[in-house]
C-alpha cells in the first residue's frame, strides 16, 4: 500500500487481508449451540428491565408503579443516551432496585413489569421512504428506538452515526466476526435474517454518507457469507462486500478487526473515524432495520445459552428484560454437574452468582460450565519474564510491564505504557506459565486510571473556582476601599468649600 | 598555546553570554515548586492544614514552615505523592490536623434554612446558592467536603452526607494477593 494518507489507504478495506499482533487460536465450541433453529422463549411471569443499559448515565424513568404499558412505549430515557423501552404490554409492578447483569454484582434501578399475555404493540412510526428521508431524521428515529451497539459495548448507536457523519467517514464495517469461543448469536441472526443485516447496513450507509459496506465473517462460517453476498445482490447493491476472516482470537476486536481488513492500525486513544471508518455489529445493523423501516424499537435481542452444564443448549430470540433462569428453563435446565455460570464467553465474560439477572441490551451470551470446563485456579508465581503476554497481546502491549506498575501503583507510567489501551480480552492471561491474573490487575489498573482522571478535574474545577472567589474577594475589598477614599475625599472637599465660603482667606490657608 | 587560550576564551565568552541571555529570557515567574505541590493537594480548601487554602499550603511547604503531613483530605497517598515530588521522608498524618476520612458533601436542609447567607460567605469554591432570606442550597458537584460551613450555621440545617456510590462510580477491585509460597504453608 503506497498511500500517503491513511485515510485514503483504509478505502481498501477488504480487499485484502492482514494479520494482528498476538492474538490466539482457540477451541471454538460453538456447534453445540447452532443445532436448532432460534426461537423466542415463552413470555416470562416478570420482565425486570434496567434502567442503565448503555454507556452512560441512569435513565430517568416515564412510568411508575401500577402505569400500564404498552409493547414498544419509551419508559426512560437519558440525553444523549438512547431510549428504554417496554418489551412486552402490561403492568409496571414496581420500579426499584434488583441485581443488575454486570459484573460488580451490584443493583440499581429496573423497571418490573408483569406481562398481560397480549403483547400489544403501541403505535409504531416506521420510515417507509427511506431513500428520501434526511440523514437527521433516520439518526434520530435510531435514537427514539435506542439502537445501541449490540457487540457488548451498548454504545448509543445515533451518537456514533452523528459522529461518523461528521468526520466524513466513507466505509462501514460490520463486524460479523463472532471471535468468542461458544458464542454464536451473531451467526445464527446472519444465517437467519441476512437481507435484515443488508436493509441496515444500507440505512446505516445513507445515515452515515458512507460509499461502501464491508461486512466481516469469520472463515468457518460456511454458509453466511453465500447468504449475505446473495441478500445483497437481491437488494441489487454492488457497494457491499463480505469478507472472510481467518479466526483467531479476538479478531472480532473492533481495532483488530480494522488492521485484519485494512493493514492499518487505529492511533492510540484515536477512534475509528480517524481512518475514515465506522465499525457496528451485525445484530445492530438488523436492529437499525426493525427500528427504521418497522418503528420498532430495540426489545429482544439474540443470544446464545450454551456450555457443558446447559442441558440442550440453543439461541434465543429474546426480550430485554427476561431472566436467565427463563431462558436455561427454557433450554431444559441445567446438567447436574453445572459449576459456574459466566455472562458473555469464556475469555471476556464474568461469572455471576445468581441466574436472576436480566437480558439487557449488551448479554450475547449465557454461558453455564461444569467442573471440567474450569481449570482449577492454581496459586499465583512470580512473574519470569519470559514475554509470553507480550507476543500474545493483540494491542501490542508489555502486560508483564503493566502488572508491575499496577501492582506498585504506579499509575503515571502504566498510563503512559498504554494501559488503557487494553482490550481485557485474555490472551496474556491464557497463556502466563506463572498463572498470573494479569486481566483482573489490569480492569483493577484502569478503573484506578479513570478514577483519577476524574478526581483531577474535580480538583482542577475546585482550584479554579477557589482562585476565582479569591480574586473576587480581592477586588471587592480594592474597590471597597477606594468608595472609601473618594467618600473621605469628597466630605474634605466639602468642609472645606464650607470654611472657604465662610473665610474669604481660606482659600490660601487650604492651599 | 595561544590559540588554545584564545579558544578557551571565546568559548568562554560565547556560553556566559548564552546563558546570561537565558537567565533573562527564559525566566519562570511563578515558583514551579508551588504549582506542582498545589497539583497534588486534593484542593478541598478546608484549612485543616492550618492554612487558608491548598495554594498558601503549598507555599508554606515551599519554604519548608509547614510538614507534608498535615492534609488529612489528601491522606497517606497525598503524603507519599508529596514525599515523592520533595525528596523528603514519608511519615504518618499529623493527628492534630485530623483524621483520613471518605469523602463526604453536605446538604443544606431547606425546610430548616432561614436564609441568613452566613454558610454562603464560608464557603471557599462558592458551591452555595441562595440570597438573604430566601432558601440556600448546596450545588453537590461542587461541593468539596470541607465542610466551612457547618460552624457559622445559626440554625444546624447543614447535614454531611456520603456521596453516593451508584453502578457508574464501581471500580473493579484490586485483586487478591496469592502468591505461591503464601498459600503453600
Amino acid at each position: 500500500m503506497n498511500y500517503a494518507d491513511p485515510v485514503e489507504a483504509a478505502r481498501d478495506a477488504g480487499k485484502r487481508t492482514h494479520h494482528f499482533h498476538g492474538g490466539l487460536k482457540l477451541k471454538h465450541n460453538k456447534h453445540i449451540s447452532c443445532l436448532v433453529p432460534v426461537k423466542r422463549p415463552p413470555l416470562p411471569e416478570f420482565l425486570v428491565v434496567p434502567l442503565l443499559q448503555h454507556a452512560g448515565d441512569v435513565a430517568e424513568p416515564f412510568v411508575k408503579a401500577g402505569d400500564h404499558v404498552l409493547k414498544g412505549q419509551q419508559i426512560g430515557l437519558c440525553e444523549p443516551c438512547a431510549a428504554i423501552h417496554a418489551p412486552t404490554s402490561g403492568t409496571v409492578e414496581a420500579i426499584e432496585n434488583r441485581l443488575m447483569t454486570h459484573s460488580s454484582g451490584m443493583t440499581g434501578p429496573c423497571v418490573v413489569i408483569r406481562p398481560d399475555g397480549k403483547d400489544q404493540w403501541v403505535e409504531l412510526k416506521p420510515i417507509t421512504d427511506v431513500l428520501n428521508t434526511s440523514s437527521d431524521s433516520l439518526i434520530n428515529q435510531l435514537q427514539e428506538c435506542g439502537i445501541a451497539g449490540l457487540g457488548g459495548a451498548v454504545f448509543p448507536t445515533h451518537t456514533k452515526t452523528l459522529d461518523g457523519r461528521e468526520r466524513q467517514i466513507h466505509t462501514l464495517i460490520l463486524n460479523g466476526s463472532e471471535c468468542e469461543p461458544y458464542i454464536s448469536c451473531d451467526e445464527m441472526l446472519m444465517r437467519e435474517q441476512p437481507e435484515k443485516i443488508v436493509l441496515g447496513a444500507r440505512i446505516l450507509r445513507r445515515a452515515l454518507g458512507a460509499e461502501q459496506v464491508v461486512i466481516a465473517i469469520e472463515d468457518q462460517m460456511g454458509a453466511v457469507q453465500e447468504a449475505l453476498t446473495y441478500a445483497a445482490e437481491c437488494a441489487e447493491c454492488t457497494s457491499i462486500l463480505v469478507v472472510k476472516v481467518t479466526k483467531i482470537y479476538p479478531e472480532g476486536g473492533e481495532r483488530q478487526l480494522i488492521k485484519v481488513l485494512t493493514g492499518l492500525e487505529v492511533p492510540a486513544g484515536g477512534r475509528p473515524s480517524d481512518l475514515g471508518l465506522v465499525c457496528q455489529n451485525v445484530a445492530t445493523a438488523a436492529a437499525v432495520a426493525d427500528a427504521v423501516l418497522e418503528g420498532k424499537p430495540l426489545i429482544e435481542r439474540y443470544i446464545t445459552v450454551t456450555g457443558n452444564g446447559i442441558l440442550h443448549p440453543r439461541n434465543f430470540l429474546a426480550l430485554i428484560g427476561t431472566p436467565f433462569s427463563h431462558l436455561v428453563e427454557a433450554c431444559g435446565g441445567y446438567t447436574e454437574d453445572v459449576a459456574r455460570l459466566v455472562v458473555g464467553g469464556p475469555m471476556m465474560g464474568y461469572p455471576v452468582s445468581s441466574d436472576s439477572t436480566p437480558v439487557v441490551k449488551a448479554s450475547n451470551c449465557i454461558l453455564a460450565l461444569t467442573q471440567k470446563d474450569i481449570t482449577t485456579p492454581q496459586a499465583e508465581m512470580p512473574c519470569i519474564r519470559c514475554g509470553e503476554c507480550s507476543r500474545a497481546c493483540p494491542a501490542s502491549l508489555l502486560p508483564q510491564q503493566l502488572h508491575l506498575q499496577i501492582r506498585n501503583s504506579m499509575w503515571d507510567e502504566a498510563q503512559e505504557y498504554g494501559l488503557l489501551a487494553c482490550i481485557e480480552c485474555g490472551c496474556c492471561d491464557f497463556v502466563c506459565p506463572s498463572h498470573i491474573p494479569l486481566v483482573q490487575w489490569f480492569r483493577y489498573g484502569k478503573g484506578q486510571l479513570r478514577q483519577r482522571a476524574i478526581e483531577t478535574q474535580a480538583t482542577d474545577i475546585a482550584r479554579e473556582r477557589f482562585e476565582a472567589r479569591e480574586a473576587r474577594l480581592l477586588r471587592k475589598k480594592q474597590e471597597r476601599a477606594e468608595k472609601m477614599a473618594r467618600r473621605k475625599q469628597m466630605l474634605k472637599d466639602k468642609v472645606a468649600h464650607k470654611t472657604t465660603a465662610n473665610k474669604p482667606d481660606g482659600k490660601e490657608a487650604d492651599a | 598555546m595561544l590559540t588554545a587560550i584564545l579558544t578557551l576564551t571565546v568559548l568562554g565568552l560565547a556560553l556566559g553570554l548564552g546563558l546570561g541571555w537565558a537567565g533573562i529570557r527564559l525566566k519562570v515567574d511563578t515558583d514551579p515548586v508551588v504549582d506542582r505541590i498545589d497539583a497534588l493537594l486534593p484542593q478541598t480548601q478546608c484549612g485543616q492544614c492550618g492554612y487558608p487554602g491548598c495554594r498558601p499550603y503549598a507555599e508554606a511547604i515551599s519554604k519548608e514552615e509547614a510538614d507534608i503531613n498535615q492534609c488529612p483530605p489528601g491522606g497517606e497517598t497525598g503524603i507519599r505523592a508529596l514525599a515523592d515530588l520533595l525528596g523528603r521522608e514519608e511519615k504518618p498524618l499529623n493527628p492534630e490536623n485530623g483524621e483520613e476520612k471518605p469523602k463526604t458533601v453536605v446538604v443544606i436542609d431547606e425546610l430548616r434554612c432561614i436564609g441568613c447567607t452566613l454558610c454562603i460567605q464560608a464557603c471557599p469554591v462558592d458551591a452555595i446558592v441562595g440570597a438573604a432570606k430566601l432558601m440556600h442550597t448546596v450545588i453537590e458537584s461542587e461541593c468539596t467536603g470541607c465542610n466551612l460551613c457547618l460552624p457559622p450555621c445559626p440554625v444546624d440545617c447543614i447535614d454531611i452526607i456520603e456521596t453516593t456510590t451508584g453502578i457508574s462510580q464501581w471500580r473493579s477491585p484490586r485483586p487478591a494477593e496469592n502468591l505461591y509460597p503464601a498459600t503453600a504453608q
